[in-house]
């Protein structure tokens, strides 16, 4: 289980009808089942994660966020969740305004770029920079869309959505980012954890 | 046919008003049943057959000794277990399998109904069926399950009975029949009218039967049971019993053989009649126009949770037109899974070993039967 599961289960409220966008296997739909029995559903882009999802018992369609999420009524959820997906999309903005149409909230992770080691690795070794959260070649990479903390903080402005709740991880410890910390998780953190509104 | 007499029948007393406009009453719904029906009485999976299916779902099918059609999905430890589950599959009024249809004789004339047998719908099929819940003494079932025009059924016993049951698995199938599927049901309804034996449908009282229009008619829709990449693998342009070709009109290749073999074991075990009836209904089957171009709302009383499943290769009825009903049970936040599954086995994939497709119904069947749903 990834170590950020249990911060986004700490972010949603009980018995909230949720949406995982990209839930994969199913493992953050079933600890959110657990733990906070929440109505969930989720969309999945793999055939055979789907069928495992199925396996586990849960409601997963198969589909592509940037085209089936259209099909989804505005405020179907109180809560839709999209973890580490958002760089792979063509258009992260049409995705995270979808988000917010069908969830009242969103809550969306993201692999930090601005991590020291990336820039590091960037900076010492002059190639595209590979981490452990971030294990492909330029050429092979489905993150296409890579962005920092930082990044995405300035995006909120731009595209207009609220940031209700920042957060960062840093040795799988959470803390809050705020303007004055900014700088400093947007170096150390390894993940944003940001829970956002219209 | 003295085999049918083993067919177990109800006789439905209650008046059924037909879409056409008639009402018939103490007619006969074939069935057969599988498995045992529990104390509860919430292990029930009605299963709906397709066009050229009957009541026989597995095992040997006691009239053409040959395996049931869905032997791969339904049997003991399968996708639909009958140790677990108690599955009922009824023959579709219109059919030829003991259920009421054309091959019957009309009381009033004592001559066999043929084409003056009333023309069925969709919605006559499932409102035959529901008579079956009584009968057991179900409230409701488990499941319904259905492929093709099975799937159609599950589509109209969930719109006219919302109640009914507690999951719904429309396979393979569609809200609306296409023009492409009326298309190629009317080529099969004209090779069993050009064939003079039909008789305009009255050939029973002449003893013959229009059995090679019927053979064209299942050879032609056999064809758009399979996909282009299945038949060049399996068939390719490899010749049949020969070496080389014969430059005549024979089967000189395998593909023709085996398709004239279709045709000609079709036409053993189905009504020519029958098969003109129920691609009828098929072609009239359009729930978004029976609920005026809104399909959300043939939906929109029902609790049940769905699971819908296509195929990759499936062109007969494609993955958008099953994805149709998955956007349409979304927008009314209905509780709906949806899987493609990946085969090269055209729209025949739900009736073959396709282990994916099997395991994953299996897997959809026993969580939710697990979850103990209202």
């Amino acid at each position: 289980m990834k170590p950020e599961y249990k911060i986004i289960s700490d972010l949603i409220e009980k018995n909230a009808k949720v949406l995982d966008v990209g839930c994969d296997d199913g493992t953050l739909m079933e600890f959110l089942k657990t733990n906070k029995n929440v109505n969930i559903r989720g969309i999945e882009i793999s055939k055979e994660k789907v069928q495992t999802c199925i396996a586990k018992g849960l409601t997963v369609i198969e589909g592509n966020a940037e085209l089936d999420l259209k099909q989804f009524p505005n405020d179907s959820f109180e809560y839709v969740v999209l973890g580490q997906t958002l760089q792979a999309f063509i258009n992260p903005e049409i995705v995270i305004k979808e988000l917010l149409r069908v969830g009242n909230r969103a809550i969306v992770t993201i692999p930090n770029f601005g991590h020291w080691k990336v820039r590091l690795n960037l900076l010492f070794k002059g190639t595209m920079p590979i981490t452990n959260s971030l294990p492909h070649d330029w050429y092979n990479t489905p993150n296409i869309h890579m962005c920092t903390i930082k990044d995405f903080v300035k995006f909120s402005k731009i595209i207009n959505f609220k940031i209700f709740k920042s957060l960062a991880l840093i040795n799988g410890n959470v803390s809050d980012i705020n303007n004055l910390n900014l700088i400093f998780k947007n170096l150390f953190g390894e993940l944003g954890i940001f829970l956002i509104e219209k | 046919m003295d085999i049918k007499q083993n067919i177990k029948t109800l006789i439905v007393e209650k008046p059924l008003k037909l879409d056409c406009g008639q009402t018939i009453n103490n007619f006969p719904l074939a069935y057969e049943t599988y498995g045992s029906l529990n104390n509860e009485k919430d292990n029930a999976i009605l299963v709906f057959h397709a066009l050229t299916g009957d009541q026989f779902v597995t095992g040997i099918n006691p009239v053409t000794k040959k395996d049931g059609w869905w032997s791969y999905a339904v049997g003991s430890g399968k996708s639909i277990d009958t140790d677990k589950y108690f599955v009922i599959c009824a023959n579709v009024i219109g059919g030829c399998m003991g259920s009421f249809g054309p091959s019957h004789e009309n009381p009033k004339t004592k001559k066999i109904y043929g084409t003056d047998f009333p023309v069925i719908t969709i919605n006559d099929m499932v409102n035959a069926q529901i008579n079956l819940l009584d009968f057991f003494g179900i409230k409701k079932l488990f499941s319904i399950v259905g492929g093709s025009m099975g799937g159609m059924q599950v589509l109209q016993f969930i719109s006219n009975y919302p109640d009914k049951t507690k999951t719904a698995i429309p396979i393979a199938c569609t809200s609306s029949h296409s023009a492409q599927n009326i298309a190629f049901n009317e080529l099969g309804r004209q090779a069993i009218a050009a064939d003079h034996n039909w008789s305009d449908g009255n050939y029973n009282s002449k003893n013959v039967a229009p059995d090679k229009g019927l053979a064209v008619a299942r050879m032609a829709a056999h064809i758009t049971y399979l996909s282009k990449k299945g038949l060049q693998e399996k068939f390719g342009r490899k010749l049949q019993e020969r070496d080389d070709l014969k430059f005549g009109f024979d089967a000189d290749f395998q593909i023709e053989s085996y398709l004239r073999y279709q045709g000609s074991v079709f036409v053993d075990r189905f009504d020519a009649n029958s098969y003109l009836y129920i691609t009828r209904a098929m072609d009239y089957f359009d729930l978004v126009k029976q609920f005026n171009g809104n399909l959300s709302d043939a939906f929109k009383d029902t609790k049940a949770k769905f699971f819908i499943i296509s195929f990759t290769s499936d062109w007969l009825y494609p993955t958008q037109e099953n994805k149709d009903i998955v956007i349409a049970l979304n927008a009314i936040g209905a509780n709906v899974g949806f899987v493609e599954i990946e085969s090269d086995k055209g729209h025949d994939s739900f009736l073959l070993n396709v282990p994916d497709f099997l395991k994953t119904l299996k897997n959809f069947l026993d969580k939710s039967y697990a979850e103990k749903l209202s």
